[in-house]
C-alpha cells in the first residue's frame, strides 16, 4: 500500500464565537480517492479551505504535511504551486471568457504581456481531450451546461500540474448522467496518478469512486474506513455521520394532540419545481406535504435536497421556473403567485440567509418588523411612528432582542438576535402557517434555546409550522412529525415516535437508484 | 459587527432620563450626542464651516439680505430636483435625463403660453403631467422592462435635450406671461403698514418658529411617555433654540429685502412634504426598503416594480416644477437650459449623505448637499473666481465629502 501524500494533524479552527474545527486529523494516501463526509456544517469545506490556503497559515493551529514537507500555505497561490488544487461548489469560472480563456486565467500564456493564442488553443485542446470535453476551446464557458463547466473546472486544474485534487460536492448541481461521467472521469485521473479527494452526501457515489472515506462530525474526526472493506455498509457510514449524543437541550413540547385526520392548514400537493437557469432539471420533483394547526412538521435533507427551494417557490414562486402542483389551505385551493397573496393567505417564510433575504441591515430593528406588515402600523398609508416602536419595544422584550433600543441598525447585531428579529417580522404578520428555513443557522446554544421556545409557543397557540432543518438533533427534539428529502423528491415520512437519526439519515441519502 | 451590542444592554441609559447621565459633564455628553450622529450633522458642521469662511473673505457680502435672497433663487431649481433625485438614489438608482427634462418642460411651456397664447394657470397643469407621463414612461421600462435606469435616463437624457431642440427649433423663446415669471422670480405680496420689514414673510417664519418648538417638545413628551431615551435637556433646547434663530435670521434677513421668495415657500412645502413622506408613510418604508436589500424587500411582498415606477414617475413632476422655475427665472426657455443639472443634482444628494448602493439618504440630507453647492458657487461668484476653478473647488467638495462618508463608515465598523 501507497505512503500518505497529505497528512493533516490536529488542526483547529476558530471563528469569532464558533469553533468550526476542534482536532482534525485527515490522512490520505499517494494515488487515492478519499472521501470526506459528514452532515451540513460538520466542518468539510472550513478543512478544505485550511488546506488549500484560503485561510492562510497562522489563523488555524496544527500542521500539514504535503508529500512529507511541512506546508505553510498563506494563500491559494501557495497551495497551487505545490500542486494541490481546489475545485468548489460555486465554480469559479468568468462565463463571458472562452474555455480556453478560463483555463489559463491568471495563467496565460504570454510573452511581453501578450497572450499567445496559438499555445493558448493547443494547450487547451489537450487538456480537453484529458478530461473528454469535445467541445471548441473557444465556445464562451456562458454556452455550455453545468456538467462541462465542471469538466473545464478539471481541466483548470489540470493545467496547472495539479497532484491532489479537492472537490467539493461535484455533483451537487449535476444530473445523472453528467455526474456519471465526472465520476468516471475522477477514476480515470486516478489511474494517471492523480490523487483527489472527494467531499459528498451521496453515499452510493462514494462506494464507487472512493478507496477510503473519513468521517468528519462537529469539527472533529470520527473515524476513516476503508469503502472497499466488506463492513464499511452505508448504514456503517451514516451511523459514522450521526452518531452525536442528544446534549441538546429543547423544550418540553407536548405533543400534537390534534385529530390525526383533520384538514391541514396547508397542504402541497404534487409540487415541482425547475431549476431557474438549467430549465430541464427538476429540483423540486412531485413533491406532497402538509401541516396542521398546532403541529410542527419538520423537513430533513442535505444539501442540495430542494428544500428551500420547495418551500421559497410556494412562497410567491420566489424561486425557479415553472412551478407546478396545487395549494391548499384549510382545504381550499389557493394561488400563492406573488409574495402578496402567499402573506395574504396567511402564510409566512423565514428565510435561511437572513442576511440576503431576511433584512434591511443598514436600517433599524423596529423598521425591520413592521416592513413586512406595515399597513397594521399605518392609517391611509402613513405610519404611525409611535405605534411602530411600541410594537417593535413588545418585540423585544417578549422576543428578548439584545439591542440597547430599537432603533439600532439590525447589521450591527449578533447573529442569534437578528434571528428575532426576523422571526418578530413574521409574527407581527400574523400567519396561520410559518415556513422556517434553518432557523437556528449560524446562532449559539443559548441562543437557539429561546428560538425553539419561541417555536414551540407559536405551535401551542393553534399555528402551523414547517420546520427545514440540518440538524436532526433538532428536529427530533421539536418535530411532531418529520418528511424527508433527497435530490428533489419526498423519500419519507416519520412519525416522531419512529424517528430515529439513523433512519432520517438513510433515508435522506437514499438517491434515485435506490428508491426505484 | 457582532455581539458587541449584547454586552452594552445593561448599560444603556435609564429609560425617561432627562438630565445628563450622572458621572459625566454636560460637555462630554454634548460632544457624545455628536460623535453619535456624525453622520447626519457633519455634512451640516460642514456647510455652516463653509458660510463662516466665506462670509469672512468676502467682507460680509454673502450674508447681505440681497444676495441671501439671490442664493435663494439661484439654487431651488437645483434643490428640487435634489428631493427627487434623493428618492431615485435611495431605490437603488440613478437618474440622468432631469437635466435635460428640465429644458424640455421649460421649452414645453414656452411653446404654450407664448406660441399658442395658452392661459398660463392651464400651462402650468400641462406641464407637470407632461413632467409625469415622462417620468412614467421612464419608471416603466426600468420597472416593469428591467432595463438598469443608468441606460434608460441615459436615452432620455439625450432624448429630451434633443425634444427640446425640435420644440424650440434651436430658438430661445420667450417672454412668458406674468403670472409664470412669478414662479421664479417673484416675492410675497407687501400688505400692511410700513414695519421696515416684509409683513407677510415676518408672520410665516413667526409661525413655523412656533411650530418647530411645538412639534419638537410634544415629540420629546411622547418619547417620554413611551420611557424612551431622549435627548438630555441642555443639549435639547440648545439645538432647538440653534433652529428658531437660525428661522428667526432668515425671516428678518429675507423680509427687510423683498420678503419671501415665492419659490422658497414652494421649496419648504416639498421639504416638509416629502421629508414626511419618507418618514412615515408606507411608500417612504417601501423607497429605503427595496434600495438597502431588494430581496429581503421582495421576500416581505414589498411590490418592488410599482415603487420604482412611482420614484420615477415622481421624479419626472418635479423636473418639470424645476423646468417651470428654470424657465420663468430666465424669462425664456432656452434649448441649453438645464445643462448639467442632473450632475448637480446626483452631487447633492452625494453629499448630502445618499449611498451609492442604496437604501441610505435622507431630503433635508439632500437639500443641505445642494446648499453646500449653492455657497460654494455663489461665494466663489462674489470672490471673482472663475468658472474653472469653481468646478476644480465643487468636483474636490464632491470627493472629500463622500470621502469622508468611507472613512467615518469604516472607522465605525460597519
Amino acid at each position: 500500500m501507497a505512503g500518505p501524500v497529505l497528512e493533516m494533524r490536529s488542526i483547529v479552527k476558530t471563528f469569532p464565537g464558533v469553533k468550526a474545527l476542534s482536532d482534525v486529523t485527515l490522512t490520505v494516501r499517494q494515488g487515492e480517492v478519499h472521501a470526506i463526509c459528514g452532515e451540513n456544517g460538520a466542518g468539510k469545506s472550513t478543512l478544505m479551505k485550511v488546506l488549500s490556503g484560503v485561510h492562510p497559515h497562522g489563523t488555524y493551529e496544527g500542521e500539514i504535511l504535503f508529500e512529507g514537507e511541512v506546508c505553510e500555505f498563506k494563500d491559494i497561490r501557495a497551495s497551487e504551486d505545490h500542486g494541490i488544487v481546489i475545485i468548489h461548489q460555486e465554480l469559479a469560472l468568468v462565463p463571458f471568457l472562452s474555455i480556453a480563456e478560463n483555463i489559463f486565467l491568471g495563467n496565460e500564456h504570454a510573452s511581453g504581456g501578450f497572450i499567445d493564442w496559438r499555445e493558448t488553443l493547443k494547450h487547451a485542446s489537450e487538456l480537453l481531450r484529458r478530461v473528454g470535453l469535445s467541445d471548441h476551446p473557444e465556445t464562451r464557458v456562458a454556452d455550455i451546461g453545468v456538467g462541462k463547466q465542471q469538466l473545464v473546472e478539471i481541466a483548470k486544474a489540470l493545467s496547472k500540474k495539479v497532484k491532489l485534487l479537492i472537490l467539493d460536492e461535484p455533483t451537487a448541481a449535476l444530473n445523472d448522467e453528467d455526474s456519471g461521467k465526472l465520476l468516471d472521469l475522477i477514476l480515470e485521473l486516478k489511474n494517471q496518478g492523480i490523487t483527489s479527494i472527494i467531499i459528498s452526501h451521496k453515499l452510493n457515489e462514494i462506494r464507487r469512486v472512493a478507496d477510503s472515506v473519513t468521517i468528519l462530525r462537529d469539527g472533529r474526526t470520527i473515524e476513516t474506513l476503508d469503502v472497499k472493506a466488506a463492513e464499511t455498509t452505508e448504514d456503517r457510514i451514516i451511523s459514522g455521520m450521526v452518531g452525536r449524543d442528544l446534549d441538546h437541550r429543547f423544550p418540553d413540547r407536548t405533543a400534537y394532540e390534534g385529530e390525526r385526520d383533520a384538514a391541514p392548514a396547508l397542504e402541497i400537493r404534487n409540487w415541482t419545481v425547475h431549476h431557474p437557469i438549467d430549465q430541464a432539471r427538476k429540483v423540486v420533483d412531485d413533491v406532497s406535504i402538509n401541516v396542521r394547526r398546532g403541529e410542527i412538521v419538520g423537513i430533513a435533507g442535505l444539501m442540495g435536497a430542494g428544500r428551500t427551494e420547495l418551500a421559497m417557490s410556494v412562497f410567491g414562486r420566489t424561486y425557479g421556473r415553472h412551478a407546478g402542483g396545487t395549494v391548499l389551505k384549510d382545504g381550499k385551493e389557493i394561488r400563492t403567485k406573488t409574495v402578496s397573496e402567499a402573506v395574504g393567505h396567511g402564510i409566512a417564510y423565514v428565510t435561511e440567509d437572513r442576511k440576503h433575504y431576511g433584512l434591511n441591515l443598514i436600517d433599524t430593528v423596529n423598521r425591520n418588523i413592521s416592513l413586512s406588515a406595515l399597513a397594521k402600523v399605518a392609517k391611509r398609508g402613513v405610519v404611525d411612528e409611535h405605534e411602530e416602536r411600541q410594537v417593535a419595544e413588545g418585540f423585544r422584550k417578549s422576543m428578548n432582542i439584545k439591542a440597547p433600543t430599537v432603533f439600532e441598525p439590525v447589521g450591527k447585531l449578533s447573529g442569534g438576535n437578528q434571528q428575532k428579529v426576523v422571526l418578530s417580522k413574521w409574527i407581527f404578520a400574523g400567519p396561520d402557517v410559518l415556513i422556517l428555513d434553518e432557523p437556528t443557522r449560524g446562532i449559539d446554544v443559548g441562543a437557539k434555546y429561546e428560538i425553539y421556545t419561541v417555536i414551540d409557543r407559536l405551535a401551542a397557540e393553534g399555528k402551523a409550522v414547517v420546520f427545514i432543518s440540518s440538524e436532526l438533533p433538532e428536529l427530533l427534539g421539536m418535530c411532531d412529525r418529520i418528511y424527508t428529502m433527497a435530490a428533489g423528491r419526498l423519500t419519507g415520512e416519520v412519525e416522531r415516535a419512529e424517528a430515529t437519526q439513523e433512519v432520517l439519515m438513510r433515508q435522506m441519502t437514499k438517491d434515485k437508484e435506490v428508491t426505484r | 459587527m457582532s455581539t458587541d451590542v449584547t454586552d452594552k444592554t445593561p448599560a444603556a441609559a435609564p429609560p425617561g432620563g432627562g438630565s445628563p447621565s450622572g458621572g459625566r459633564n454636560f460637555v462630554q455628553v454634548v460632544f457624545g450626542f455628536i460623535a453619535q450622529n456624525r453622520r447626519q450633522y457633519g455634512m451640516l458642521i460642514a456647510l455652516l464651516l463653509i458660510v463662516v469662511l466665506f462670509q469672512f473673505w468676502t467682507g460680509g457680502d454673502l450674508l447681505l439680505p440681497r444676495n441671501v435672497s439671490n442664493l435663494v433663487l439661484q439654487n431651488s431649481y437645483i434643490l428640487i430636483l435634489a428631493i427627487g433625485m434623493m428618492l431615485v438614489i435611495i431605490a437603488g438608482h440613478i437618474d440622468l435625463s432631469v437635466g435635460s427634462l428640465t429644458a424640455f418642460i421649460g421649452a414645453f411651456a414656452a411653446v404654450l403660453t407664448v406660441s399658442h397664447h395658452v392661459a398660463w394657470p392651464v400651462a402650468l397643469v400641462l406641464c407637470l403631467l407632461m413632467g409625469a407621463v415622462a417620468g412614467s414612461i421612464q419608471g416603466f421600462l426600468i420597472a416593469y422592462g428591467g432595463i438598469p435606469s443608468f441606460i434608460v435616463t441615459l436615452a432620455g437624457m439625450l432624448l429630451f435635450r434633443g425634444l427640446t431642440e425640435i420644440l424650440l427649433k434651436g430658438q430661445t423663446l420667450g417672454p412668458f406671461p406674468n403670472g409664470l415669471q412669478k414662479i421664479g422670480n417673484g416675492f410675497l405680496p407687501a400688505v400692511g403698514p410700513n414695519t421696515n420689514y416684509h409683513n407677510i414673510t415676518l408672520l410665516l417664519g413667526i409661525v413655523l418658529a412656533a411650530s418647530v418648538v411645538w412639534q419638537a417638545v410634544r415629540a420629546r413628551r411622547r418619547q417620554q411617555e413611551f420611557s424612551l431615551d431622549v435627548q438630555p435637556k441642555g443639549l435639547f433646547y440648545g439645538l432647538l433654540a440653534a433652529q428658531v434663530g437660525a428661522i428667526i435670521w432668515l425671516t428678518l434677513t429675507l423680509a427687510s429685502y423683498n420678503g419671501a421668495p415665492i419659490v422658497l415657500i414652494i421649496l419648504g412645502v416639498l421639504v416638509v412634504g416629502y421629508g414626511y413622506v419618507m418618514r412615515n408613510s408606507v411608500f417612504g418604508r417601501h423607497i429605503y426598503a427595496i434600495g438597502g436589500n431588494l430581496p429581503a424587500a421582495k421576500l416581505s411582498g414589498v411590490k418592488d416594480k410599482k415603487v420604482t415606477f412611482y420614484v420615477f414617475l415622481n421624479m419626472g413632476v418635479l423636473a418639470a416644477l424645476a423646468g417651470l422655475v428654470v424657465a420663468s427665472r430666465l424669462n425664456a426657455a432656452s434649448p441649453k437650459a438645464g445643462l448639467n443639472f442632473e450632475l448637480e443634482a446626483i452631487a447633492s444628494s452625494f453629499i448630502g449623505g445618499a449611498s451609492m448602493s442604496g437604501g441610505i439618504g435622507t431630503v433635508i440630507g439632500a437639500i443641505i448637499g445642494g446648499l453646500v453647492l449653492g455657497v460654494l458657487n455663489n461665494g466663489m461668484n462674489l470672490l471673482g473666481v472663475g468658472t474653472d476653478w469653481q468646478q476644480v473647488i465643487k468636483g474636490l467638495a464632491l470627493l472629500a465629502a463622500v470621502g469622508f462618508d468611507v472613512w467615518n463608515k469604516r472607522k465605525s465598523g460597519s
